[in-house]
C-alpha cells in the first residue's frame, strides 16, 4: 500500500505497523490502542485467531467439553431416575437450578452494557472487546434457558408449559412473572442474537475476502454480500444505534422481571421493593467480572495483546469497581430496610442467613462481592493480569453465591415454621449439572471465537482512525 | 452507447474525497450523482456527505415495528385471555392491564428490533449477489473505493479525474 502522509503522519498506519518494539510499547501502555497499527495488520492479527490459536485454546476447550459431559451425564441420570435425585423437595423446590439460571441471566447483561450503553455514550475503548461480550450475552442466555428445562424435571411433558388452546384446560397465567420471564428472555435472546449478527456483518465480509475452502462459502453466506458501500454503512449505522437503544431498556426489564419472580411472592426475604434495581446491578456486576476473565483468556490464547490492552482492562476494572459499589449499596439498603422494617419474619430470615447453616456462604458472598472489589482501586493490581484473573473469578464466585443465597436460605426458613428445613444441601446431581452449564457455555464461547472474529476489526479500524485524526487536530492546534 | 462501471481504489479518505469533489464540480453530462458510490472499510460520514443527502428509512421501519409489536402483542394476549383462559379469576379482571403492560412492553421491543433488522436489510440492499457489481477485496482491508456508473465517454472523464488524484488501481466493466 502506498503510504500518503498528512503532516508526516500516515492516515491509516502505512508504516510501523505491527511493530511492538522500542518506543511503541511505552506508548501502548499508556494508550487504549496504538494509532499506528495498519488496517491490514488489524485484519491479519484478528483473522489469525480463526486459524491458529495457542495450545491453551484446545486445553480450555477440552476442559469445557469435559465439564459439559459431566452435566449431560447428570441430566441423563436425573431424566431416567426422576427429579428426586437432585435432592430438591419441599420446601426447597428451586435449588441450584434457579439460582444458576439467575446467575446466567445476570451474566448476559455485560454484552448490553459494553455494546449498547457504551456505544451510545461514545466510549470507544469498548470497541476491541465488545464483540466477545455480546457473544457472552447470547451464550449466557442460551445456558440460562437450559435451566428452565432442567428444573422442570419431566422433560417429556415440557409442552404442557406452551400456550396453545387445548382440551386440557390449562393455559399460562399471564399475571405470573414466570410467564413474563419467558417472554422477556425470548425477546432478549433473539434481539441479542440479531444485534450480534448485524454488528458482525462487516467483519464477516472481511473473513469472506480472506478465506478459502469451506470457510469462504460460510462467510459468504453470513456476510450477505456486504461490500462496504456508503448505502450499506449509512443504514448500518442507524440500525445498529436503534437496536442498541432497544436493548438497554430490554436488559433492564429482563432482570427486573427475574427479580419480580421473587419480589412479587410473599416469601420473607424476597418481598422487597429494591429487588429489581438490586438484580440489575448484580447482573452488570457479574457480567463485568466475567468480561475481565474472558478478556485475559482471549488476550493470551489469541495473542491479542495489541487490541486487548492493559489500559482497556484498567477501564473495565474501574467500571467493575463502580458497579460493585452500587451493588454493595443496594445490598446494604436491602439489609437495613429489612432490619428497621416492621416485618419480624423477614428480619428473622435475614438473621438466619447470617447465623444459620448457610452463614458461611452468606458471609463469603458479602466478602467476595463487597470487600474483594476494593483490590481494584489499586492501579498496580489492575495492571497485573494474574491478580485480575483471580479477582474476577472471585467476584463471579461471589455473585453466584449471591444468587444461591437468595434462593435456598429463604426456602429453608420460610414463613411457616413447619416448612423449615435447615439441613438442605444440593445433591451431587445438581452440582454436576451446574458445572455442566459452565462447560456448555465455555464450549459455545470457544467455538464462537474460532468461527467469528472475537475482536471487531472494522470498529478497531475506526478507533485507530479517529484517534489518529484527533492527534492530528491536536498537533495542528 | 454502452453503460459502464468504473471502480477506483484510493489509499485514504482524503484522496477519495478530493476525487469526489472534483467529480462533482466537473458537472459531467450523463453522470447521475445517484450512480456514484463509495466503498470503504469503515463508515465515514464526512466523506459520504459529499454524495449529498441520501435517504435512511430505517427509523420508519422501527416505528412501524414497535407499534405493530406492541399493539399485536396486547391484542394477542388479551384475545387469548378472553377466549382460552380457563383459570377462575375470583372477581379479578379477565384482561388485567398491569401485567399485560409488561408483556406489551416486551412485544413492542421485539417488534421494534425485528422490523428494524428487516428495514436495515431492505434499505441496505442486503442480501445481494457479489457478482452483480464491481468489488475489490482491498476495500475490506484498507482502501477506499469510488464507483461510478455512466456511459463510456463519461467513464473516460472519470478515469482521468481518478488518475489525477493518485488512484491506486482502476477496474472497469460493461454493465450488461
Amino acid at each position: 500500500m502506498n503510504s500518503v502522509t498528512i503532516d508526516g503522519v500516515p492516515p491509516h498506519g502505512g508504516h510501523g505497523a505491527g511493530s511492538s518494539t522500542g518506543g511503541g510499547v511505552t506508548q501502548a501502555r499508556e494508550k487504549d490502542i496504538r494509532e499506528d497499527i495498519a488496517w491490514a495488520q488489524i485484519n491479519r492479527d484478528v483473522l489469525k485467531s480463526l486459524d491458529r490459536p495457542r495450545a491453551s485454546y484446545w486445553i480450555l476447550f477440552a476442559f469445557a467439553f469435559c465439564l459439559f459431559l459431566v452435566g449431560v451425564a447428570c441430566e441423563i441420570y436425573q431424566y431416567n431416575v426422576g427429579l428426586g435425585v437432585s435432592g430438591m423437595n419441599n420446601p426447597d423446590v428451586w435449588g441450584l437450578y434457579i439460582a444458576t439460571f439467575i446467575f446466567w441471566i445476570g451474566m448476559s447483561h455485560s454484552g448490553t452494557l459494553l455494546s449498547a450503553i457504551l456505544h451510545i455514550i461514545h466510549a470507544d475503548w469498548r470497541k476491541p472487546i465488545y464483540r466477545f461480550a455480546e457473544a457472552m450475552t447470547t451464550f449466557s442466555l442460551m445456558t440460562a434457558g437450559l435451566f428452565v428445562a432442567v428444573h422442570l424435571g419431566r422433560l417429556w411433558q415440557i409442552y404442557y408449559a406452551l400456550p396453545y388452546p387445548n382440551e386440557r384446560w390449562t393455559w399460562p397465567n399471564f399475571q405470573s412473572p414466570l410467564l413474563w420471564d419467558a417472554m422477556a428472555i425470548f425477546t432478549y435472546l433473539s434481539s441479542s442474537i440479531l444485534f450480534l449478527y448485524v454488528g458482525a456483518i462487516p467483519d464477516f465480509a472481511i473473513c469472506r475476502d480472506n478465506a478459502s475452502g469451506w470457510r469462504k462459502g460460510f462467510y459468504d453466506k453470513l456476510s450477505l454480500g456486504w461490500m462496504g458501500t456508503d448505502r450499506q454503512w449509512r443504514n448500518f449505522r442507524v440500525a445498529y444505534l436503534v437496536i442498541a437503544c432497544f436493548l438497554i431498556p430490554l436488559a433492564v426489564s429482563v432482570h427486573s422481571i427475574v427479580a419480580s419472580d421473587f419480589a412479587m411472592s410473599q416469601q420473607p426475604g424476597w418481598h422487597i421493593t429494591s429487588f429489581p434495581p438490586y438484580f440489575v446491578a448484580g447482573a452488570l456486576y457479574s457480567g463485568c467480572a466475567a468480561i475481565i476473565t474472558l478478556f485475559i483468556m482471549l488476550r493470551h490464547t489469541f495473542r491479542f495483546e495489541e487490541y486487548m490492552t492493559l489500559p482497556i482492562l484498567d477501564k473495565t476494572a474501574r467500571l467493575t469497581f463502580a458497579i460493585a459499589m452500587v451493588w454493595t449499596y443496594l445490598n446494604l439498603i436491602e439489609y437495613s430496610s429489612v432490619w428497621y422494617g416492621a416485618d419480624a419474619v423477614a428480619k428473622e430470615t435475614l438473621i438466619q442467613r447470617a447465623t444459620g447453616p448457610y452463614a458461611v456462604y452468606w458471609w463469603a458472598m458479602n466478602f467476595l462481592g463487597s470487600v474483594v472489589p476494593f483490590a481494584l482501586i489499586f492501579k498496580r493490581l489492575r495492571a497485573n493480569l494474574t491478580v485480575m484473573m483471580i479477582v474476577s473469578l472471585l467476584l463471579n464466585l461471589g455473585m453466584w453465591l449471591e444468587r444461591w443465597m437468595i434462593v435456598t436460605p429463604t426456602f429453608a426458613h420460610g414463613y411457616e415454621p413447619w416448612t423449615w428445613n435447615h439441613s438442605f444441601f444440593p445433591s451431587w446431581v445438581q452440582w454436576g449439572i451446574v458445572l455442566g452449564s459452565f462447560g456448555w457455555f465455555g464450549m459455545l464461547f470457544m467455538l464462537f471465537c474460532k468461527l467469528v472474529p472475537s475482536v471487531s476489526m472494522y470498529e478497531v479500524k475506526e478507533m485507530v482512525f479517529h484517534r489518529k485524526l484527533a492527534k492530528l487536530h491536536t498537533r495542528e492546534a | 452507447m454502452n453503460v459502464k462501471r468504473i471502480l477506483g481504489l484510493f489509499d485514504d479518505f482524503d484522496q477519495a474525497s478530493a476525487a469526489l469533489h472534483e467529480l462533482r464540480n466537473a458537472n459531467l453530462p450523463h453522470l447521475d450523482w445517484n450512480d456514484v458510490t463509495i466503498k470503504s472499510p469503515i463508515e465515514h460520514p464526512d466523506v459520504e456527505s459529499v454524495l449529498g443527502v441520501r435517504p435512511i428509512p430505517i427509523r420508519k421501519y422501527t416505528l412501524v415495528g414497535a407499534l405493530l409489536g406492541g399493539s399485536l402483542g396486547f391484542l394477542g394476549i388479551a384475545t387469548a385471555q378472553g377466549n382460552f383462559f380457563s383459570q377462575l379469576k375470583g372477581g379479578k379482571p379477565i384482561i388485567p392491564l398491569p401485567p399485560d403492560f409488561v408483556l406489551t412492553y416486551e412485544m413492542l421491543i421485539l417488534g421494534g428490533v425485528y422490523i428494524t433488522v428487516l428495514g436495515f436489510l431492505i434499505a441496505a440492499g442486503l442480501p445481494t449477489r457479489m457478482k452483480s457489481e464491481l468489488y475489490n477485496t482491498a476495500v475490506s482491508e484498507d482502501q477506499i473505493g469510488v464507483m461510478v456508473k455512466s456511459n463510456a465517454h463519461c467513464i473516460a472523464e472519470v478515469r482521468k479525474i481518478f488518475e489525477k488524484h493518485r488512484v491506486l488501481s482502476i477496474q472497469e466493466e460493461v454493465v450488461k
